[in-house]
């Protein structure tokens, strides 16, 4: 056992953070999931749930790109979470957009967008929860 | 996985430059049997160029040399389509339907933004009579003929049975010469579909020997995002029996019919129809025809004959085999809402043709319709360009004091023009009237020409 004092994490997830950067994996799969059933099914209420499942992840993913950006102001560190967080969202963006198309319009680049912003979405999530291990749990 | 990201950031990349640039849609000569039609193409945004409404002030509608036009009525609760009575009384339907729920984050932002370019006045729900006593252009008197209807909007008259498709019934009133209000409340033909109810309006004209109506009912959606299961019934015109009620499916595929007229003469129903949105600023034009019985106009699977809309999944190759184009396109986006046969007290120019007023684009820049043209005919068919016959809806700073709907010819000699914007009717006449004996032809000047050959298409 250590005899130094502990030392003080200098940048954890906030629970706030944890909370909005647990949702966005979720709901981007979601809307990979309802696009893709759009897709076998040509029913047209699968891509209205795309739509909305995506409007939440983009919420979920402004509010950690915000949560990011402060951690890297104040703590100077968590560049790469940041940067990958504005990827996402400027993707999704497009995708909400493209979304707005009707019916077959959507596809196929809207299902294709879903399934990179679901991959991205998850190696953000590991990258930001990465922190609490790394530093937290010493 | 290279390919798909390649084809996505190109995909990014290209919306975000078409959108970045301000662009302005290149004119194609879309009018008639065979309009010029790029290929389908749908930027980041679709182009949106809201119309902001201004007051018209001192300032009138701007007419040809050789007509006037006035103010008759204002302040209505939306009027949409007119109807001359036999004793020159003139009735006006009144407000606003639509019933279809927001499916998409789309619509409520679109919805937001589209309502901005109309009135905001309460839905009149009602029929407005006008009347002119003593013959000098001013219509003295009006009364609420009926109200508590639901969103009523075409109008028709059989014998001294006054015909009215609200947005979910075929009603009628039994009408007496001179009354200023209806007897009673209206009685049911049959039930129109109104389930959901995106294209609201149902039009309406009666066969010229009195036995049928024609009931025109828009589709769902613009392009099947409603699913097709909403679209059962839609995108149809019915004929339906006067003394029954029975109907059968008179067209189809025809997206939304606004409004019917039966050709003097010929008998043959005519429709001005809005055709679909979203695939570019001249696409597709929305057209004037004459409705052939069991005739498939091709909505959703395919527009202006054969071209296949590639948004509906899954497709029909059968269907859009069987699709037939139209007579007369009218250009993409000019929201065609009325349609009337003109007739000689008009004035020669414009005796022999249609008038078709046009709400107004939203899907495109710059913005189109906004007025009233003249389709001249020749023969029974149209022929020949659309001749501006009542514009200036807009003004030059892009404002829009009002958006024409229903036009109705009165036989006397004057075009009635319902304007839902300025809440307005208004009335064109010929400043010199002319003769009312049928028009004596104008003594041949020259020895007559030898036949020329029937123009081709």
């Amino acid at each position: 056992m250590s005899t130094h004092p502990p030392v003080t994490p200098y940048w954890v997830l906030h629970p706030f953070h944890a909370f909005v950067l647990g949702g966005v994996l979720p709901l981007f799969l979601g809307s990979l999931l309802s696009d893709y059933a759009y897709w076998t099914a040509f029913d047209v209420q699968w891509s209205n749930f795309a739509s909305w499942l995506l409007i939440g992840a983009m919420v979920h993913t402004t509010l950690a790109l915000l949560c990011g950006i402060v951690g890297l102001v104040r703590h100077r560190h968590g560049l790469l979470y940041v940067l990958l967080l504005a990827v996402i969202w400027i993707l999704g963006f497009f995708n909400c957009l493209h979304h707005a198309r009707d019916a077959w319009a959507v596809m196929p680049a809207g299902l294709v967008m879903s399934a990179i912003l679901t991959v991205l979405a998850l190696v953000a999530t590991w990258i930001g929860f990465s922190t609490l291990r790394i530093r937290g749990a010493r | 996985m290279n390919r798909p990201i390649t084809h996505v950031l190109t995909l990014t990349v290209l919306a975000a430059s078409l959108a970045a640039c301000s662009k302005s849609a290149p004119q194609l000569d879309q009018y008639g049997a065979a309009p010029e039609m790029p290929s389908p193409k749908r930027d980041l945004m679709p182009d949106m160029t809201i119309a902001k409404p201004t007051e018209w002030g001192d300032a009138v509608p701007t007419v040809p040399e050789g007509y006037r036009i006035a103010a008759i009525a204002t302040d209505l609760g939306i009027p949409r389509q007119t109807l001359v009575l036999p004793n020159g009384d003139i009735l006006v339907a009144e407000g606003r339907g639509g019933n279809a729920p927001k499916l998409k984050p789309k619509d409520v932002i679109a919805g937001k933004i589209k309502a901005k370019g109309n009135t905001a006045v309460k839905s009149g729900n009602r029929l407005t009579l006008l009347r002119d006593a003593d013959g000098d252009g001013v219509y003295e008197t009006r009364s609420v003929y009926a109200d508590k209807l639901n969103a009523p909007y075409g109008l028709a008259m059989i014998g001294n049975v006054l015909y009215v498709a609200n947005q979910d019934a075929l009603v009628r009133f039994d009408y007496v010469e001179g009354q200023t209000r209806a007897s009673g409340a209206p009685t049911k033909v049959t039930d129109l579909p109104s389930a959901i109810n995106h294209h609201w309006t149902k039009s309406l004209a009666a066969s010229a020997d009195g036995r049928y109506l024609y009931v025109g009912i828009g589709s769902n959606s613009n392009i099947t995002e409603r699913g097709m299961a909403a679209e059962v019934d839609r995108a149809v015109v019915w004929q339906v029996d006067a003394a029954t009620g029975a109907h059968k499916t008179y067209v189809s595929g025809i997206r939304n019919p606004t409004a019917l007229a039966v050709q003097p003469g010929t008998g043959t129903v005519w429709a001005v129809v809005n055709e679909r949105d979203e695939i570019g600023p001249n696409l597709v034009p929305d057209y004037l025809t004459s409705l052939r019985e069991g005739a498939f106009y091709g909505w959703p699977y395919s527009y202006w004959g054969k071209n296949v809309d590639t948004r509906v999944m899954p497709q029909d190759p059968a269907k859009v085999a069987s699709a037939i184009a139209p007579d007369y396109a009218l250009g993409s986006h000019v929201a065609a809402l009325g349609v009337s046969f003109s007739g000689p007290a008009m004035g020669a120019k414009f005796a022999d043709g249609v008038f078709v007023g046009e709400h107004g684009s939203w899907n495109r820049n710059p913005p189109v319709g906004y007025k009233v043209v003249f389709v001249p005919f020749r023969d029974g068919k149209p022929a020949g360009q659309p001749i501006d016959f009542v514009s200036g809806f807009r003004t030059e700073d892009g404002l829009t004091r009002g958006r024409p709907v229903g036009v109705t010819v009165d036989p006397r000699g004057a075009l009635i023009v319902a304007d839902d914007l300025a809440n307005t009717i208004w009335r064109v006449t010929p400043t010199e009237p002319a003769p009312t004996a049928p028009a004596a032809p104008a003594a041949p000047a020259a020895p007559p020409a030898p036949a020329a050959p029937e123009a081709a298409g």
